[in-house]
Formats: structure tokens, sequence, C-alpha cells
């Protein structure tokens, strides 16, 4: 009989309070789309679960000047739903809304698919191109980290074991500006990205990309911010020398190992090949707003 | 480790029961509340066959804790029919012959009739994407979309 318990704390302050006050290990539940499967098969053994869900503002979005503040655990079909969030953050919205079918959707959160530490894992690169930070709450008080920097390796994130992410922040948006993320699988539902790529975009009155963000998911241990890949494209318009160049950064900086999922050779190609396609939509979606 | 006490609403009933800390919501609805009719298929969320309807959302209850339960409302397949008369949707399941060995179908109707409360007028692709989350090794689908789409028109008309 495994000695397992359950906690549903208030307020994050009662969260960080038993988060460093238990004995064992401790176990954050958001949506729980991971975590369960993971108590199911053994692979993770808490003493304790801490449900987050209860905190006034884990689930939910907000703008605040120009910008998003999403809670935590709010689940993707949430997020789906949110117009403005759509209008403004087109790539995040999208990659959250590729985790899982339906059902995932009613209770996956960012928080939970960020830090399940997957490579894979489809909303970090569209958070990482979005220049999304993560508001860590623990016993030394309130830090901003950028998502970039949560995950340090598979199954592996910086958290100390009192620290709980309370909510994501979206930065406002400059005129023309727009994000993408696309991710290869071998059918079109209910998958694990064997590659996935983010790329986030400013335009000048010109046309021309004044800003550049480009991240990669699948080819390496985290997933990755490639900023060679973003100067391949800043002071340019989308054409095809560019997006050759686009291709080539973008091939170069993957790591991938073989597995079942895809090789190395096939997943480099497909890097290349998937931020071209989004940074083509990032660009169609910008110009629309001139 | 000590159980804990839950009470949510329940197909439009107040219920109480007592859990474990690790019992999954499917694993309370089928063991303590003898609510059996949604099923267990993989246990990782991959199948659909224990979808319940959390608040308004379609959720696998072998991913949720039982406990999380606590002051949430939930509808399972018992809550589709009336009495004797059946959801549009069972109606037409059976009209369609949308299921043979009728394993998945629980979770399709529960999904399906999420998908129509929140979309009365859904798009053959939409119900397919859907539903993509609830897994059926007999139909192959067609009749099971087919079956939604007709139960949705009807619906509507009504």
């Amino acid at each position: 009989m495994p000695m397992l318990d359950y906690t549903a704390p208030s307020t994050v302050e009662e969260a960080i309070r038993i988060l460093s006050g238990a004995s064992g290990t401790a176990k954050l539940l958001s949506g729980g789309t991971d975590l369960l499967v993971q108590l199911r098969s053994g692979r993770t053994k808490p003493d304790l679960i801490v449900d987050t869900k209860k905190i006034p503002g884990m689930i939910g979005i907000r703008e605040t000047d120009g910008g998003f503040v999403i809670g935590a655990a709010t689940p993707g079909a949430m997020i789906g739903e949110c117009e403005s969030l759509k209008k403004a953050w087109p790539g995040v919205v999208e990659a959250a809304n590729l985790i899982g079918s339906t059902q995932i959707q009613g209770r996956a959160s960012l928080a939970g698919n960020l830090c399940n530490a997957s490579p894979a894992a489809d909303s970090v690169p569209a958070l990482i191109v979005a220049r999304a930070t993560c508001i860590v709450a623990g016993t030394k008080g309130r830090r901003e980290v950028p998502v970039e920097d949560i995950v340090t390796g598979p199954g592996r994130t910086c958290l100390t074991r009192d620290e709980l992410i309370v909510e994501f922040h979206l930065p406002k948006r400059p005129p023309r500006s727009a994000d993408a993320y696309l991710r290869f699988i071998p059918r079109t539902e209910m998958d694990i990205a064997v590659v996935g790529a983010g790329v986030n975009i400013t335009l000048d009155r010109g046309g021309a990309c004044s800003e550049a963000w480009v991240a990669l998911g699948a080819v390496a241990p985290t997933p990755i911010l490639v900023p060679e890949a973003a100067a391949a494209l800043v002071g340019h318009k989308l054409d095809e020398k560019v997006l050759a160049m686009l291709d080539g950064a973008a091939r170069r900086a993957c790591k991938p190992i073989d597995d079942k999922r895809g090789t190395i050779e096939f997943r480099t190609k497909i890097a290349g090949v998937l931020v071209r396609r989004a940074a083509t939509i990032a660009f169609e979606r910008a110009g629309e707003q001139r | 480790m000590s159980k804990h006490h839950v009470s949510a609403t329940i197909n439009g009933e107040p219920a109480e029961f007592l859990c474990e800390p690790q019992q999954t919501l499917l694993d309370a609805l089928r063991d303590e509340l003898d609510l059996t009719g949604s099923k267990e298929g993989c246990s990782s969320g991959d199948c659909g066959a224990c979808s319940v309807i959390v608040d308004g959302r379609v959720v696998c209850s072998c991913l949720m804790l039982a406990v999380e339960a606590e002051g949430h409302t939930i509808e399972t397949i018992e809550g589709l029919a009336r009495g004797s008369k059946l959801h549009p949707l069972q109606q037409k399941f059976l009209e369609h012959a949308a299921l043979q060995c009728g394993f998945c179908t629980p979770g399709l109707l529960v999904a399906a009739k999420a998908l129509l409360d929140r979309n009365p007028n859904p798009s053959e692709t939409e119900t397919r994407y859907w539903l993509a989350g609830n897994l059926c090794r007999c139909t192959g689908y067609d009749k099971v979309v087919r079956a939604v789409l007709d139960a949705a028109a009807e619906l509507r008309g009504a």
C-alpha cells in the first residue's frame, strides 16, 4: 500500500510552507495529465501530492498593460477560448492546444507541460520565442525566470523543492508582430512531437524583420532557443535565400537522438523544414496587421 | 493513511464518497458509487473510454484524482438518458449502428455530448478532431461521426 497523501492549499504561502516542510517527496499537481500516468506506472513515487488548483489565480487569464498573465494551472481549453490571447499570441495558443486530445485539453496546463520537462513539450518552444517568463514562488520570495531557463534536462527543472510556478507573463506586442508554432507527427492528432518549431517576429514598416526569435523542440535534451536562426531573419524580408539561411542555422543547432519517433538525420532535416514554414506563417500573420 | 471525504454534484444530484488519496475519479465512480458506465481502457489518457464532463469540460476520469472532485459538478454516461428515454445521441448511435462491442461507447457519447453542448452545429472535421481522443477498434468511426452529426441536427430542430 503506497503511503501517499493529498493536500490542496488555498494560498501560495501555504503551498510553499507545505513544500518546504514535507518530510518525503512532494509532487505538485496541476492538470495531472502527466503526473497521474507516472503515478500509475510507478515512475514517480511521491509521499505527498500538492494540488495547486485551489489557489486563487492559478487558473485564469488576465490582460495587463497590453501583456497577458496566464495562471500556471490554466487548462489548454481555456487558453484556446481566450480570443484576445489568440489574437496577440496565436503561436502560443496553437502550441498549447496541440497537447493531447480534447479530454487532455480540459486539464493540461502550461506549468505542467513545462515542469514535466520533456524535450518534446509543445508549448515550450512557443513560450520561449514569445519571451514568456514564469513567476516562481518559494521560501526566498518570488523570482521571474525566463521559460528557457526552467528546464535543465529531460525530466529536470531548476526549481528547488520549496518552489512552484504561480503564473506565466507574456509581454506587450509591438505593432506588426506575430508568432507561429508547428510540430511534426506522423498523423494529425494525439501524438508527441518528432520536432517542434516556434518563430516569433516583428516587422518594420517596410515589411522587413526587425526582431526575431526561433526555438526548437525534440532535437536536444531540452527545448532550445536558436539565436543563429533568428539572426538569419533580422533585417530581411522572407525570400528563398533568407529561408535557406534560416533552415541551415536551425539544422546546425540540432543535437537530437535516434529513437522510435525519428532518426537524427530525419529530425535535423525536419527542423529546417518546420522553421521555414513557421517563419512563413509568422510573416504572413504580422503582415496582415499593417 | 486516512481516507478523504468528497462532496460533489454527480448527474445533477449531490453525492458523497470516501476515497484514498491515490484513487482516480474513475475508480471512485466505479467502485465507491457503483457508476460502472465509465470504462477503464488504457488508464493513461489515450483511449477516452473513461470520459466524464467536469464543470462543462470533458476529461479523462482516469487522469483525475477522486479527491479533486470536491465541490465540482460531474456528468457521467449514467446522466444522459432521462429515465427510460434515451438521449438523442444514444438513439442515433443505435439507429446508425455506431457501436459493436460497446466498450468505447459511453466515452464517445459523453465526449459527443460535451461537443454538442458547446457547438450545436459542428462540421464533420470538427467532430472528428473533437473525438480524436476516443479510440474505437470496431466501427472505423464513420458511423460514430454520422450518428453525432445526425443527433446534432435533431437537437437543433427540437
